[in-house]
């Protein structure tokens, strides 16, 4: 009797029982996204009476208008992109130059200089020592503060380091051969073939810039110049949750803007950058979850 | 030359002699790790000198230098006192932690095993993709998302009253029964898909073979998960577990902060807001100060426990 894997019972079944989950999954993660933006679509009283899933009923661009016009939100939106922008260009170029040399294998302090950053992952000082330490550094009210503190970070620095431990040992041999100093291995020879895992970890740098919300509520809560669009965000959606009507909101409408729209529509805006650049970039996120496998 | 042959695993060479001529040749690398180091010490290694601030009555006008010392009794005011209400903080951040812990663990391998079962990549892929993207949407968003789903008209609400199991809208946020649950099910929504690509990595790198024999000796679908998939991703399952019990008390400030209100205070709130509200909002950064010792004290003693009973079980660990 023949008895092929796919024709048992119990295979069909954990078939079906697998289909059931995978579209459950899916639903249940893609749902409330779509519906979100579905709302943000609709005209404002007319959400109110709720039924609205996966098409605006009453189709509305006033919302985005009002958003748009929205003082603190264009301000915050300039301050995420600038925060976002320069702190992945200065971060990666800090931790891809500390990675550089602590894979350096004539380096002379490799084991102590590498313990001394491996430290910093599990020990900090809390949020109180460094709030006090940021103020004397003069970083609060201010939009350094977004950038400074976190350009080195030692886990994004081990998976540079172990990506560059993968290179092999004779390129940097014979170019110094050839009289090339450090600085030129690294930016003509090591950083060229770094080029995927350089991609990875500003990708993670700048996703990890554009969602940050509570440095801004931290550090910057009276510096309504340095906010950003999380916090934004964060901001109009409080409001909303403690049932209260948004002032912007009640001043720039004629009505057929609601809180509830308003919220969904800033948060279509906020989410937007992820969402368009997400399939294309998605592959480099994967590789840099999986790069600690990597081996020369 | 031969001698550096010898050594071709980088991990194996000791630290060189420093000679002069040593220095003088990587004096790029010396400068550059000067730098780093500077930069090291003050954004990582100074701001442990404020713990200071908790065994003194620190005031903010006189600083870490001119405050006065007090011994131990923030932490005493901080354990003892029960206006304080630390113990419950605590209580709520370790179980809060736990139970994400528990069903992210669980539904990452579960979706891991069910994905890999799907053999064609026109449904596998699209799934896979779909399934990571809420893990790189802010928590401001999830929250926010999640808020609109369990609001009295959203879409939980309408299906509970549409097909029968309440005949009332369920106000979520108004009782603290349901509030971990809802973090819980918060932090498997955003990260399950995120989550489970490493235990697919795992799966991949299981040797064909094993399958191929199991199939010959008569093993089911369901055998060959249960004898050779999930002890193939053991090892990926326990250094996992290492690394986020060592983060357990870490992982207790965005949803809970973002989605407590007053009336699930005595279970949302966790040692990071308690940290933010009597430090920040108060000003008494001492007391703030000692529950963020406290806070590290427990997550490192974990981090050490843990590393040593996987060292002694031979599994793999973290350093």
């Amino acid at each position: 009797m023949r008895k092929h894997k796919h024709y048992t019972a119990e295979s069909i079944i954990f078939d079906i029982f697998i289909a059931i989950f995978m579209l459950a999954f899916i639903i249940i993660t893609v749902y409330p996204v779509i519906n979100t933006i579905a709302i943000s679509f609709n005209d404002g009283t007319d959400a109110v009476r709720g039924g609205i899933h996966l098409w605006p009923r009453k189709f509305s661009m006033r919302n985005f208008k009002t958003v748009l016009k929205m003082e603190d939100l264009l301000v915050g939106a300039k301050n995420s992109v600038l925060r976002t922008v320069l702190a992945t260009l200065s971060s990666l170029f800090a931790c891809a130059l500390l990675a550089f040399v602590l894979s350096r294998k004539r380096f002379l302090f490799k084991r102590g200089f590498s313990l001394f950053w491996v430290i910093t992952m599990y020990v900090n000082g809390g949020m109180i020592p460094t709030f006090v330490l940021y103020k004397s550094l003069g970083l609060t009210n201010s939009f350094w503060v977004y950038v400074v503190p976190g350009m080195v970070s030692a886990w994004n620095m081990l998976v540079l380091r172990t990506y560059m431990h993968g290179l092999p040992d004779s390129l940097e041999e014979s170019a110094q051969l050839d009289g090339a100093g450090y600085w030129t291995v690294f930016t003509k020879i090591i950083s060229p073939l770094c080029k995927p895992v350089y991609a990875t970890i500003a990708l993670f740098v700048a996703v990890y810039q554009w969602n940050s919300w509570f440095d801004s509520m931290l550090y910057n809560r009276l510096a309504d110049e340095h906010t950003t669009l999380q916090y934004e965000l964060m901001k109009l959606l409080s409001s909303v949750m403690q049932q209260s009507t948004s002032a912007e909101a009640a001043k720039n409408s004629a009505a057929t803007v609601t809180p509830v729209t308003i919220r969904a529509a800033a948060t279509v805006v906020t989410m937007l950058p992820i969402i368009c650049l997400y399939p294309f970039l998605q592959r480099y996120f994967v590789t840099g979850l999986t790069i600690g496998g990597v081996k020369e | 030359m031969a001698k550096e042959k010898k050594n071709k695993n980088v991990d194996e060479i000791k630290d060189r002699k420093i000679t002069w001529k040593e220095i003088k040749r990587q004096k790029a690398l010396l400068i550059i790790s000067f730098f780093m180091l500077v930069y090291g010490i003050v954004f990582y290694y100074l701001p442990l000198a404020g713990w200071l601030m908790a065994f003194q009555k620190y005031k903010p006008k006189l600083g870490i230098f001119g405050s006065k010392f007090v011994g131990l009794e923030n932490f005493k005011f901080l354990f003892m006192n029960k206006s304080v209400a630390f113990w419950p903080v605590v209580r709520n951040t370790f179980f809060m932690g736990l139970l994400n812990l528990v069903t992210q663990t669980v539904m990452a391998v579960l979706f891991a095993i069910l994905l890999n079962e799907i053999k064609a990549n026109v449904i596998k892929k699209p799934i896979q993709t779909i399934s990571y993207l809420p893990h790189f949407l802010s928590w401001i968003i999830v929250t926010g998302i999640l808020h609109d789903a369990l609001s009295n008209s959203g879409i939980v609400n309408e299906l509970l009253i549409k097909f029968g199991i309440t005949d009332r809208v369920i106000d979520f946020f108004a009782h603290p029964e349901y509030f971990w649950g809802i973090v819980a099910f918060a932090h498997c929504w955003k990260e399950t898909g995120w989550n489970a690509i490493i235990y697919l990595a795992a799966i991949t790198a299981i040797d064909p073979c094993l399958y191929e024999a199991a199939s010959i000796d008569g093993a089911g679908r369901l055998q060959k998960i249960k004898y050779i998939t999930l002890p193939g991703i053991k090892p990926t399952f326990m250094i996992l577990l290492l690394i986020n019990i060592g983060n357990l008390l870490n992982a207790g400030f965005e949803v809970q902060y973002l989605l407590g209100n007053g009336l699930v205070k005595k279970v949302s709130d966790t040692i990071d807001i308690f940290v933010l509200k009597w430090g920040i909002s108060q000003n008494d950064f001492s007391l703030g100060t000692a529950a963020g010792i406290f806070k590290s004290v427990i997550s490192i003693t974990l981090i050490l426990i843990f590393n040593n009973i996987a060292k002694r079980n031979g599994d793999e660990r973290l350093f």
